[in-house]
């Protein structure tokens, strides 16, 4: 257990380094600079290198990652390029918005797709399983701006009953975000339904398909209680997994959501940013996803492993 | 019948193609019926339509099952819940994985006495341990709070015959409830499921494909073979005077002795001192000395878990070697496969239980014996084919199954094939690992006359390992006995069949079934 946390703590140490390395180096090859970006077409050679000396883009590129890593330690990502405040001051108020997005559209998403999959996996080959297979399977092909833009056309165009946009005033009661967030929130769960629906069936077949179920049908108990009681606590690590791993996904697909519907999150920024050459808003937005993400792959296996009594009991204990 | 609880008349049974044909038996109070055939002759299947199930894709054409005077096929799904709740219990083959490892073991044994009768919690736990008692499970007041992972196999499959035991059924099904347990364990389950059924009088059936186990227990037999009932009978009858070919061949294969081939020299052509090996640091066999003889059978027997799979990986350079020395031929044996020359490597070739994992299933029959023919011979193009096919004539498979690949030959084509692969080598040393063990008996006596013939053809040292007694009593020249990653006793076939040496050794051959009668009662 203790070695399970110390080496999974480990490895997501050498991924989130690994990162970094990423991060840093696609900022650092980006055509143009943040000086050249600043000062526009007309820049004269001499203000480039003004600019270019005072944010420290002369210096070598190695000491360059490893200031920054050092700094971003301490959670000092530096200034912005473009607005020269702060970044985690920038970032901040963006994060939020972007978790208020992603965690509205996890807790929809989360029991209907579970359940679902639940569902498909009992009455497997049932014509019930067949569209959820057939739905899922159209919205797994899908993109996700194609399903935003689908939804904006319908419900906001022909229909008008949501704004297009999401960035009608932040401030204001529970019903003025409602609305903004219905539309980006209806494409993530459709978006990510899918996956999830397919993993859990699958998940849940597969405990169906045990010799202990075979056994629970013999001794005569019912369905429901093998369903209940004899295969989903053993899917349930399962589950579990692909419940957290759906909310990684999420985090991505928010990115391409937020865009389109300019939605003021995270993704948005940070595509923003890249426009702009603000590295340093860029680089900031790429670790703080990675970081979510490795975050969320150590939650799952924790998870998984807090609920299987083969892990959590040793072999021959008591 | 009078006091009948189960019987089945005409079933037949379809999936695509028809899978149970005609199907009859009766089972009375008190009473073991024995059924026993190969594999796919569908033991499985009628034991399912026993508490009317059927599986996925198959569907009951014709034929009745009445357990307990209720026609179970005629059943509403609530009813027939309910009769298997009440009158009948399965004990499957594998307890390992018919025990759900989410729940302690005492939980699971007496779920049905919380459904059925609302025993609270208390209450079932002393259930639970008087079963565990009577099943002389250890600690039986708190077995029951173990989770399956935490209990070895043996313990497992009596704690589901205490599962089985806890609503009082009429009927007890057994189904291959030995086949992974050692001998010793099998014994001891063999000793319960008599004692069981001699004390409640229910009926039990018992299926399998060891007759020797099944002879023992039951007090008439059925054989089951593709689906169809071959015989039955009084289990005396059937093995005294058989009257189908098939059960004769079944029976005769237990109680005759094959020729052992002829000894040669009695020169070591490999030679263990102190040997010793294991993965990492740890030694799983130590102490070793063995010496097999050139053109010599020599057995490695004993239980599972005693290092003999181990010590013939080491010997063949898969494992790590701790200490002591090896010979071949009387110069050093190199301890790592990759170090050692070509040549020694041609010299020792390594047949594995299962030819399934042995076998490429992306490569035809002529890819596979033909990589070892280039390799080690350096023999292609029509040299090669005309090995290829005197080696197909080697193991009497037809030619053109050069062409096939793996998934369209039968179990024990496969082992053929992988003994084909092993002898393109043209080795001196064969260390054959349970090569048998996956088959059907009368598949695994032709694969052991086929190797008797093939040493009788060319100069071949065997080791062969095995936890089968009784056809290491038949074959072998010399037996090493192993327990615990040591060799307890290294003799002669005669004198360890004769005169075993060892304790452990008696105890061994004491609990391998013979078909004797009187057997098991001589060891209740």
């Amino acid at each position: 257990m203790r070695d399970f946390i110390v080496s999974r703590g480990i490895s997501g140490a050498v991924s989130l380094f690994i990162v970094t390395l990423l991060v840093f180096a696609g900022t650092a090859l980006l055509p143009g600079d943040a000086a050249s970006a600043l000062l526009g077409q007309n820049a004269t050679p001499e203000a480039l290198e003004a600019i270019r000396r005072n944010l420290g883009l002369d210096q070598p590129l190695i000491w360059r990652y490893l200031a920054w890593v050092g700094h971003a330690a301490q959670g000092d990502f530096g200034q912005s390029l473009a607005s020269g405040r702060p970044v985690a001051e920038v970032l901040l108020p963006r994060l939020g918005n972007s978790l208020l997005l992603a965690s509205v559209a996890a807790v929809l998403l989360l029991p209907f797709a579970i359940g679902g999959g639940i569902a498909a996996a009992i009455w497997q080959d049932s014509w019930f399983d067949r569209v959820l297979g057939f739905t899922s399977m159209l919205f797994l092909a899908m993109p996700a701006f194609l399903v935003g833009y689908i939804l904006i056309y319908v419900l906001a165009v022909r229909l008008g009953w949501f704004p297009s946009m999401s960035v009608a005033p932040l401030f204001g009661g529970a019903s003025a975000w409602a609305k903004i967030l219905a539309l980006p929130v209806i494409s993530l769960v459709i978006i990510g339904q899918a996956h999830t629906m397919k993993l859990t069936r699958t998940a849940i077949l597969a405990v169906l398909a045990t010799d202990y179920v075979l056994m629970a049908e013999v001794k005569g108990i019912s369905r429901r209680r093998i369903i209940l009681r004899h295969a989903l606590p053993n899917a349930l690590s399962a589950i579990l997994s692909i419940s957290i791993l759906t909310v990684a996904y999420l985090i991505v697909d928010v990115v391409v959501i937020e865009i389109v519907f300019s939605y003021p999150g995270l993704g948005k920024l940070m595509v923003d940013s890249v426009a702009y050459r603000d590295l340093t808003v860029v680089q900031a937005c790429g670790l703080l996803f990675a970081l979510i993400f490795i975050g969320m792959n150590f939650l799952a296996d924790l998870l998984a492993l807090l609920v299987n009594p083969r892990q959590r009991v040793p072999a021959r204990g008591a | 019948m009078e006091n009948t609880v189960l019987s089945i008349e005409g079933l037949c049974i379809d999936a695509r193609a028809p899978i149970l044909q005609d199907i009859s038996l009766a089972v009375r109070a008190g009473e073991i019926f024995g059924v026993i055939g190969e594999s796919g002759a569908g033991k499985s299947t009628l034991a399912m339509a026993m508490v009317g199930l059927l599986r996925a894709g198959c569907r009951r054409v014709a034929g009745k099952v009445t357990l307990s005077g209720q026609s179970l096929f005629d059943l509403s799904q609530p009813q027939l819940e309910q009769v298997r709740r009440r009158k009948v219990s399965y004990v499957a083959q594998s307890a390992a994985a018919a025990f759900n490892p989410f729940y302690r073991l005492g939980d699971q044994v007496t779920e049905l006495a919380a459904l059925e009768l609302g025993t609270p919690a208390a209450e079932r736990r002393k259930m639970a341990a008087d079963l565990f008692r009577e099943l002389q499970l250890p600690n039986p007041e708190t077995f029951g709070a173990r989770y399956p992972h935490q209990v070895s196999g043996g313990q497992l499959q009596r704690a589901m015959i205490a599962m089985a035991l806890i609503n009082n059924p009429d009927l007890i099904i057994f189904d291959e409830p030995t086949t992974a347990l050692d001998v010793t364990t099998q014994l001891e389950v063999m000793r319960l499921i008599r004692k069981i059924v001699t004390a409640r009088g229910c009926g039990a059936i018992y299926i399998s494909h060891d007759l020797a186990v099944v002879a023992q227990l039951a007090d008439r037999l059925m054989v089951l073979r593709h689906g169809k009932v071959i015989e039955t009978g009084a289990t005396r009858t059937l093995m005294e005077t058989p009257q189908q070919d098939y059960t004769r061949a079944l029976v005769a294969n237990k109680t005759t002795t094959s020729p052992a081939v002829q000894a040669r020299t009695a020169q070591p052509i490999i030679a263990l001192r102190d040997f010793a090996a294991g993965y990492g640091g740890v030694s799983l066999v130590q102490d070793i000395s063995l010496d097999l003889s050139a053109g010599h059978i020599t057995c490695l027997v004993g239980e599972s878990g005693s290092g003999k799979t181990t010590l013939a990986r080491a010997i063949a350079g898969l494992v790590d070697v701790h200490g002591g020395t090896a010979t071949f031929q009387g110069k050093p044996l190199v301890p790592r496969l990759e170090d050692r020359p070509r040549d020694a490597r041609r010299r020792m070739q390594y047949i594995h239980q299962l030819p399934d994992l042995a076998l490429n299933p992306r490569q035809t029959v002529r890819e596979a014996i033909g990589r070892p023919l280039a390799f080690f011979a350096g023999v292609t193009g029509a040299a090669a084919e005309a090995r290829l096919r005197q080696l197909m004539r080697d193991v009497e498979l037809p030619e053109e199954f050069l062409d096939r690949y793996p998934g369209s030959l039968s179990g024990g084509q496969k082992q053929r094939i992988c003994i084909a692969r092993a002898l393109a080598a043209d080795p001196e040393v064969l260390i054959c690992d349970e090569v048998t063990s996956a088959l059907d008996p009368l598949v695994e006596e032709s694969v052991i006359q086929l190797l008797l013939r093939l040493m009788q053809q060319r100069p071949l040292t065997l080791l062969f390992i095995t936890h089968n007694l009784g056809l290491t009593r038949r074959f072998a020249h010399e037996v090493a006995v192993m327990q615990a990653g040591r060799i307890v006793e290294f003799a002669p076939a005669e004198t360890i069949f004769a005169a075993p040496r060892e304790a452990y050794t008696r105890t061994l051959l004491d609990a391998t079934p013979v078909m004797e009668r009187g057997w098991l009662e001589a060891r209740l």
